[in-house]
């Protein structure tokens, strides 16, 4: 059955008692050709490229292209990986992880746009570090990412994903959302927790400018990957505990498209407001934005 | 509305650093190429817009030189695309127009120039997420967004020409998704573009071909199968 918001889509998994992964699975066999064959093969490259993405700037770091980055990761993931990590391994993996993707993208690798390329290290680096922290293998990693495509057609359906109408809270925002909701079915959480750690997800990052600077993706938003997946951990964690979220997904997706598109222009991609004005980063950039 | 699966959301998969500079740059010149039939010679890029503005810190330009060769948006040569370019002998030239505003921020147009001779010239849009729109093909304004299998008949506009392809394409069991004509004026040249389900038998395209008011077909498959 298809659905177009968050409340139908709870409503289906409730009355037919299945996982959001499996009716965001559904929807796409009713609504297109695909067979599940097709569906896993695809949602495995998926996965592997993600795999990709995550451990090569562990090994073998690149400088990106605007050279405002390269080889942050490589240093989180030696401090976790000598045992010193503040926040544990856990969090500081999927910290090291999203911000290894981010690298790749802006040194023109290989990625999974998850919803966008700006935001493509929150989903692999939570799901990712879930993975090394619990032992789950490639097959059970799939039913997350199902879950958290649900998440993401939504805000795509309802709001944007795109930092130029909506800011980077429509990026890192959804994604992290979508990284939430994906790591409690993954922690064995119900369709109720999932929506519920998507909206507390979202609303914590509610009103984040998209300020890149030199207009690159890569600073502020490498930062923002490792925020947005440090964030989806913490929501998952208060729904997985059972702390109830007043305002639902829906709710909280149409306050974030509101607050989006009220932005002014300097706050949405353009390169002319928030970190890409302050003069340290337009220093580091060359230029203080590409509109000159 | 249109329909978004779940491909679209954790996806593309693709080279980065942008959905909409990167992949959408490369999936427009893709396009231009399947719609050449051939290698290119030659390829002449002018950018508008943001893209304009930005090209070279979002390796738009290689981006769009390898779609020209046939890359996709998740094929790891596109950093390359300057060395396989010489290598496979083609030429290229980017320029930039800042001075026409009234177009889509991410606008490029392509003219490419084959092996044998044959040219094409287009006007794409990347309007998101790597999402695309065709806006014009040899100087005539379509719309479409090559998401499916498309066929793009060049014939005279006159009276029977959309229901000579319909046959055409029921005979093959071939399920119409989107059909437009587009056309210069009344009773000159006509594109009539249709997206379709399923692959198209090449001796369909050939069957077109026959009725003489039919100028040229370009057939882009996008899924095989």
């Amino acid at each position: 059955m298809d659905f177009k918001n968050a409340a139908e889509l709870l409503s289906i998994c409730e009355t037919n008692r299945i996982p959001v992964s499996e009716a965001m699975k559904n929807r796409e066999r009713l609504l297109t050709e695909v067979t599940d064959q097709e569906l896993t093969s695809r949602m495995n490259r998926v996965l592997e490229i993600m795999k990709q993405a995550v451990n090569e700037p562990l090994e073998n770091p690149r400088p990106s292209m605007g050279g405002l980055i390269g080889g942050e990761a490589r240093l989180v993931n030696r401090r976790r990986k000598e045992g010193n990590s503040l926040c544990g391994s856990l969090v500081s993996g999927a910290i090291a992880y999203a911000m290894a993707v981010l690298e790749v993208n802006s040194s023109m690798g290989l990625i999974v746009a998850a919803p966008t390329a700006g935001s493509s290290g929150v989903v692999p680096g939570v799901l990712l570090s879930l993975k090394d922290a619990h032992g789950f293998s490639d097959e059970e990693l799939l039913p997350p990412l199902y879950n958290a495509s649900a998440i993401g057609y939504l805000a795509m359906r309802n709001a944007t994903v795109a930092g130029a109408v909506g800011g980077c809270q429509a990026e890192v925002g959804v994604a992290s959302a979508m990284a939430a909701s994906a790591a409690v079915e993954l922690m064995g959480g119900s369709p109720r927790q999932c929506l519920e750690s998507a909206s507390t997800a979202l609303m914590n990052l509610l009103g984040l400018v998209c300020d890149p600077v030199g207009g690159l993706v890569e600073y502020p938003c490498q930062n923002r990957n490792a925020i947005g997946a440090a964030n989806a951990l913490t929501a998952a964690e208060l729904a997985l505990s059972g702390v109830r979220q007043l305002i639902p997904f829906d709710e909280m997706l149409g306050a974030m498209y509101n607050a989006g598109r009220r932005l002014p222009p300097e706050y949405r991609e353009t390169a002319l407001g928030g970190c890409a004005a302050a003069p340290s980063a337009c220093a580091a950039a060359g230029k203080c934005h590409l509109h000159s | 509305m249109e329909f978004i699966s779940i491909f679209d959301v954790l996806g593309p998969n693709m080279v980065g650093p942008s959905s909409s500079h990167t992949a959408g740059a490369c999936s427009i010149a893709l396009m231009a190429r399947k719609m050449l039939g051939e290698p290119a010679a030659r390829a002449e890029f002018v950018l508008y817009g943001s893209f304009a503005r930005t090209y070279k810190g979002h390796g738009t330009d290689r981006a769009l030189l390898a779609g020209v060769m046939g890359c996709s948006t998740d094929d790891v040569r596109i950093p390359r695309a300057y060395e396989l370019a010489k290598e496979q002998n083609l030429t290229w030239r980017f320029s930039c127009n800042e001075t026409e505003t009234e177009v889509h921020p991410n606008t490029v147009d392509i003219d490419l120039t084959g092996i044998t001779g044959k040219t094409v010239s287009m006007r794409g849009e990347s309007v998101g997420g790597g999402k695309i729109r065709i806006a014009r093909i040899n100087g005539i304004d379509v719309d479409f967004s090559g998401e499916c299998n498309t066929l793009i008949v060049v014939h005279k506009d006159r009276i029977g020409m959309a229901a000579h392809i319909t046959s055409c394409l029921s005979q093959a069991e071939i399920n119409i998704a989107f059909m437009r004509l587009f056309r210069e004026s009344k009773g000159d040249k006509a594109y009539s573009i249709v997206e379709f389900d399923g692959k198209l038998p090449e001796h369909t395209k050939e069957k077109i071909l026959l009725e003489q008011d039919v100028e040229h077909v370009m057939l882009i498959q996008i899924r095989e199968g």
